[in-house]
């Protein structure tokens, strides 16, 4: 009997412990992760959250960016913060650094919880929604009417609103231009394409030269999703896509125009010889060895043509860009562009110090885009003064093509709800694979935005 | 000692640890994993209670029967290819020089992780530079196949990895058991007059039947559930016609975030697998216990 009680004694022991090991593992994945001074309050998470005597108050960030993989935007993260914490000495700020999938995840079970930190980073549009129907995130209109009136590029701030209010601020911003190697476009006399004409022309010169014309990865779908766009915003013009998603009905003529000439590329061998199968990493490969002429790709590639150490200044040298050409008869302006936010910052709802919360915010969102093109080669979300700042040319002529242009449509997939943007990938995938026509395109997608998920 | 050992309560002590962790990581998720499949969750915003609702979709979810065809068609598939391992086993359990050299060889798959071996296949299939398109122009074959990009042949060049990655396993298996047959037992058919062919299929099979059936069940449940080789040669693509049941499962889950969906083919997979083992079981249930006499 005695020995019975003591067993269950040991049990109730190690269950006790199994819990308390669940309950701290919150705290200490912060402390595990960064190392810079400025960590030092991850583990003090449990008192941050209150105002010490001396009216300070301490504001929990957690970003996504931890020092190993992306070095330059963790730099100057920690450099704004500091700043911020010299200019307003009653602030501190606590950082808590967790990589992509991790940032993912945790966000969710924080959320769960009603614990989310006073500000943070959530992606726009789809990834966002739940939060802010759970009134997980606070608006932030008075920022942008206020300080932050007109920073912005056009467009960029729709992706993080909701029924007209805005729960979140754009930092990042990219436009997908199509890259093209000159140096292969000089051999056989091709000049950068106007209309979608000249682009047929060019395909087909470089087809009957046996140089593959565009590197696209299908396996990665949202890759070819990018060049379905630009044909819907050429024929469609400016709202196309966002009212298809918008009002769920995906049945517009020009949504079914651009998968027929979406398969019309397809059949002129347009694309890589077995592309549907290749990752985006290998199609890129075949660029970067200059085996093919052209790559529709995000901004976030600039750093491989411009200050990538790795790269042969040679290669760089070669590669320059242009904008999707026109269709005759198209509603679509070619300033037009394919992109999109990437993360943006939100401020708790439930946070106790939102006023704090939304001045840093407010002074981060200023001074990221002060420095992030310079010393990450991220382009900001709000604009630039181009002759401020000394950067590569190719830089100069993105952010110029920018602070011009006249829509920015974003990302289908990110537009769409988890379930109909997974399905568009597939149909994606399906449609450049000619596995289903344009019309089982249009009313696969048309149904699966009706289903709402 | 022996005392102590013997002692219920210290026996139970000592096994605690283990019980609690294997309560814990295995046997609670898949109660959770059949609950949450009960109700409609985006992993963020409430549950909410849908009872039958997802395993009613499931049933009637195209995409889900195709993805479940394409496992069965793997355990099929990897099923007769144990046939193909056994023969292996048998030359190489035989007086065959070099069979020392060739099984160490058929191991080698067997180190490599998942990962790397897609990687490697994934160059091997690339179709413009790939090895065996290279080779298969240099013969002179037009129009090579895109072998990760073509759906009528993705399932088919997935499998041959998946062949090269277990042979050594399965072979390994087979020789050690082959290797603990008795040499009396066939010196005996030997004096008999029987040739080895003879003493393979009658002496040799019949004495590690046992061993052939672990070896199919494990074929089988390994092919249901199999995943990782597959998430990373074509993710499920192009256009489904490579998923199977368990990318299936983590499409649904991680990539539409619709989690309690996810969670309900997740269970329908293990009831699956606990069905295919039940039946194999009772297909090759035998009455007699083999014994190698004294």
């Amino acid at each position: 009997m005695k020995r019975k009680t003591l067993a269950f004694m040991l049990l109730f022991a190690a269950l006790t412990w199994v819990l308390a090991a669940c309950g701290g593992s919150g705290k200490d994945s912060g402390g595990g992760n960064g190392s810079g001074p400025e960590n030092s309050g991850a583990s003090s998470e449990a008192s941050s959250r209150e105002t010490s005597p001396g009216g300070e108050v301490t504001l929990n960030l957690m970003h996504l960016w931890p020092e190993g993989s992306n070095f330059a935007q963790y730099k100057i993260v920690s450099s704004i913060v500091e700043q911020f914490q010299q200019e307003n000495e009653n602030i501190k700020i606590s950082v808590e650094v967790l990589d992509n999938e991790q940032y993912k995840d945790k966000l969710k079970v924080l959320s769960a919880s009603n614990s989310l930190p006073d500000i943070g980073f959530t992606w726009a549009a789809g990834f966002m929604e739940p939060y802010v129907k759970g009134n997980e995130f606070a608006p932030l209109n008075d920022l942008l009417e206020g300080e932050l009136k007109g920073q912005f590029v056009a467009g960029t701030t729709e992706g993080y609103t909701f029924d007209g209010t805005t729960y979140a601020l754009p930092v990042e911003l990219n436009i997908v231009p199509v890259f093209y190697n000159k140096a292969i476009f000089a051999e056989y006399g091709l000049e950068v394409p106007k209309t979608y004409e000249d682009l047929k022309e060019i395909i087909q010169t470089l087809n009957n030269n046996g140089v593959n014309p565009v590197a696209l990865g299908g396996k990665d779908a949202w890759t070819a999703s990018f060049w379905y766009m630009y044909f819907a915003d050429r024929l469609g013009g400016d709202n196309l896509m966002d009212e298809a998603v918008a009002n769920e009905d995906f049945t517009a003529p020009e949504l079914r125009e651009a998968a027929v000439y979406a398969q019309e590329l397809v059949d002129m061998n347009a694309f890589l010889k077995g592309f549907v199968g290749l990752s985006n990493e290998e199609a890129k490969a075949e660029f970067m060895n200059e085996n093919a002429a052209m790559y529709m790709m995000g901004a976030w590639e600039v750093p491989n043509y411009t200050t990538n150490p790795d790269v042969p200044q040679e290669f760089k040298d070669k590669i320059g860009f242009f904008k999707f050409p026109v269709m005759e008869d198209g509603r679509g302006n070619v300033n037009n562009w394919v992109g999109g936010p990437g993360v943006g910052l939100f401020v708790s709802e439930n946070s106790k110090h939102k006023e704090e919360a939304k001045k840093f915010v407010s002074y981060f969102v200023q001074k990221w885009g002060e420095i992030s093109v310079s010393e990450a080669g991220v382009i900001p979300a709000t604009k630039v003064d181009t002759n401020a700042v000394s950067l590569p040319q190719m830089y100069i002529d993105l952010l110029n093509e920018l602070n011009n242009a006249n829509k920015v449509t974003l990302y289908l997939d990110v537009q769409m709800k988890p379930v109909a943007s997974e399905e568009h990938h597939n149909l994606i995938q399906a449609l450049f694979s000619k596995d289903i026509t344009p019309d089982e395109f249009i009313s696969r997608q048309d149904a699966v935005l009706k289903e709402g998920k | 000692m022996n005392k102590v050992m013997s002692n219920k309560a210290v026996i139970a002590l000592y096994v605690l640890p283990s019980v609690l962790l294997i309560l814990s990581i295995v046997y609670l998720p898949i109660l959770f994993t059949g609950y949450y499949g009960f109700f409609d969750w985006n992993g963020v915003s409430d549950m909410q209670f849908t009872g039958l609702g997802n395993y009613k979709k499931l049933l009637r979810d195209q995409q889900f029967w195709n993805s479940a065809w394409h496992s069965l068609w793997f355990a099929l598939m990897s099923t007769l290819s144990l046939i193909a391992y056994l023969l292996v086993a048998l030359l190489l359990s035989g007086k065959l020089s070099g069979s020392n050299l060739l099984r160490k060889i058929y191991l080698v798959p067997m180190l490599l992780s998942s990962v790397a071996i897609a990687q490697l296949w994934l160059k091997v299939y690339h179709p413009s530079s790939g090895i065996l398109n290279t080779i298969l122009e240099f013969i002179g074959v037009q129009n090579t196949p895109n072998w990760l990009a073509d759906p009528d042949i993705v399932l088919w060049a997935i499998f041959v990895p998946i062949l090269w990655q277990y042979a050594g396993f399965y072979i390994l298996i087979y020789y050690a058991a082959l290797k603990n047959i008795p040499e009396a037992v066939i010196e005996a058919a030997r004096i008999d007059g029987a040739n080895p062919l003879v003493i393979a299929w009658r002496i040799k099979v019949p004495l590690i039947s046992e061993v052939i059936k672990v070896t199919v069940v494990l074929a089988v449940v390994g092919s249901l559930k199999y995943f990782d080789l597959i998430y990373i040669m074509t993710g499920g693509g192009p256009n489904r016609a490579s998923e199977v049941m368990a990318s299936y499962m983590y499409s649904k889950a991680f990539k539409s975030f619709d989690f309690g969906y996810g969670s309900s083919i997740g269970f329908s997979l293990l009831l699956i697998c606990l069905v295919a083992t039940w039946l194999i079981r009772m297909l090759t249930a035998s009455r007699d216990k083999i014994q190698y006499g004294g």
